[in-house]
């Protein structure tokens, strides 16, 4: 009785967190199978053990740039995204901990309240602005800046536009978790030391802010490698990422090895950024 | 300058939201264009059978998935915040960490994938849909629920609990009577983070249910894929009004009861 909160949690663990990773990682070396479901396990019982995995998946990862070219895509993306994240994050939480304390509750919230609109109606709200009778062509015709409308929706714009704002918020509260401790009587000493406003920003803000700004990057960077349903509705069709990659593997294709193999592959190169976001979060 | 980036970027995230609303209430078929003021968008909307059925599902497996991630996401933190060392907490701690910071197709491939062999070696689960979906929900769920109430925990000293010992309470005693409530608060905040989870993934519910589990967000996204209609700037109305009230009656609740 006294060890059920424990085993409870520790078997629920086990079975739902630690198995179905051991059997992607399973899957990734298994044959497809004309079969329902359509593969047949690389392990099984005649007689004795048998192993037989089938390395042609990973193969056709690294032999087919249709695949390298998604991992490719994907990092650039995801890289980019956490990047204007922070860019546009950074002032704004900055600005949000330099508030007066009353306005900090406040200000938090309307950075969270766009989101209580739900995922789908913000990004269907994209495709709405932009498509080519949107609102943004319907502007720029009305003030008779443009003939014809602006390709915009389903472009790397869109694509954009859409990943900032799904992701911002993931940068904006560590940005500001960090700002909201620094010891804000050092920029003063600097300041009091003779040092410009810019000079105290530089080398003073800057630094203390670096490990916040690290773990605001990589909080966006990680999901976003995965993305599927931002590219699917905004982006361009080229831009093939390996979320879309995968579910078009296991959708259309039904080639369910490949995609465990994807899976396996975009975690293993993930695995560095994890490691070092939880490094962070541990040390705090 | 401070000051305008932080307008600017608020400006940005409220933008799409402002619009959609405004034109939510637009008599145009077509989304975002002005039509004159309007009601229809939403009488569309209540007529939508299909829609309605999916969102009783999604608000059914949101509140099922919601409640046992809290259950195991509060057992998961208390032992990670209470429970000295044991055999293996090492890997429990990690483990518990993995829905965090897994991509969501690779956490809905994964669960699918067991779902399918188990079904092969015990015949469950024979249909996927809802069960399923409420599992691999509360799965994720349960995760962010262990960070809140490991942080609270965490930052109260376990002094109060060995008073309670010290005077004689029992384990059990002293969990009820001092433990609990000092956790109440985070499993609230755990509980609706789960909710709200749950009732806005389409990845991992598209992963893991069968012909018998459509949830909102996936119709949501057919609609989407197929193109926009007003309706959904609607739905995002409705989703954002009920939200409000939600948060707002919670936060009457609070004030009442500390007053």
């Amino acid at each position: 009785m006294r060890r059920l909160p424990l085993l409870l949690p520790a078997l629920w663990l086990a079975v739902f967190v630690a198995a179905p990773l051991l059997v992607v990682l399973a899957l990734s070396v298994a044959r497809p199978d004309a079969g329902v479901p359509p593969f047949a396990l690389p392990f099984g019982w005649n007689g004795g053990p048998v192993w037989r995995p089938n390395w042609e998946p990973f193969s056709l990862l690294v032999a087919d740039g249709y695949y390298l070219s998604a991992f490719l895509q994907s990092a650039w993306v995801a890289g980019a995204t956490a990047g204007l994240c922070l860019l546009l994050g950074f002032p704004m939480a900055l600005g949000i901990s330099r508030a007066a304390p009353r306005w900090r509750g406040p200000l938090l919230m309307a950075v969270l309240l766009p989101f209580w609109t739900g995922f789908l109606p913000r990004i269907g709200a994209w495709t709405g602005i932009l498509r080519d009778e949107g609102w943004v062509n319907g502007l720029l015709r009305g003030l008779g800046w443009a003939d014809a409308p602006l390709p915009l929706l389903y472009s790397n714009t869109a694509l954009f536009l859409g990943m900032v704002h799904a992701y911002l918020p993931f940068a904006v509260l560590p940005l500001y978790a960090s700002l909201s401790r620094l010891d804000l009587t050092l920029e003063d000493a600097a300041a009091d030391l003779g040092a410009t406003p810019a000079v105290v920003f530089r080398t003073v803000t800057l630094p203390l802010a670096a490990p916040g700004a690290l773990a605001a990057f990589l909080l966006v960077f990680i999901p976003a490698a995965g993305e599927y349903v931002i590219p699917e509705l905004l982006g361009p069709p080229e831009a093939l990422l390996v979320g879309r990659v995968l579910w078009q593997e296991f959708f259309q294709n039904r080639d369910w090895p490949v995609a465990a193999a994807l899976a396996v592959a975009l975690l293993a190169l993930l695995i560095l950024p994890i490691r070092l976001f939880q490094r962070l979060e541990s040390r705090r | 300058m401070r000051r305008l980036g932080l307008w600017l970027g608020l400006g940005f995230l409220w933008l799409p939201v402002l619009l959609l609303a405004g034109y939510a209430f637009s008599d145009s078929r077509l989304p975002f264009q002005w039509g004159g003021f309007s009601f229809r968008w939403f009488i569309t909307l209540a007529r939508n059978e299909r829609l309605l059925e999916a969102a009783w599902l999604s608000l059914r497996v949101a509140a099922g998935a919601a409640t046992l991630g809290m259950l195991l996401g509060g057992a998961t933190g208390w032992v990670l915040a209470r429970r000295g060392p044991f055999a293996g907490r090492a890997l429990f701690g990690a483990l518990a960490g993995v829905p965090l910071v897994l991509p969501e197709v690779v956490t809905g491939l994964s669960l699918l994938l067991f779902f399918v062999l188990l079904e092969g070696w015990t015949g469950w689960p024979a249909e996927r849909g809802a069960t399923t979906i409420v599992l691999a929900h509360a799965t994720m769920g349960a995760a962010y629920v262990a960070v809140v109430v490991q942080a609270r925990l965490a930052g109260m000293e376990p002094d109060l609990e060995d008073a309670a010992r010290d005077l004689g309470a029992t384990p059990a005693v002293a969990f009820r009577t001092i433990t609990l409530p000092l956790m109440a608060p985070s499993l609230l905040a755990g509980w609706l983070l789960a909710f709200t989870l749950s009732l806005d993934d389409v990845v991992v519910a598209s992963f893991v249910s069968g012909p018998a589990g459509t949830t909102l967000p996936m119709v949501v996204f057919s609609m989407l894929r197929l193109g926009l209609t007003p309706e959904v700037n609607a739905l995002a109305v409705v989703i954002l009004a009920v939200a409000f009230l939600c948060v707002g009656g919670a936060l009457l609740v609070l004030r009442r009861r500390l007053a």
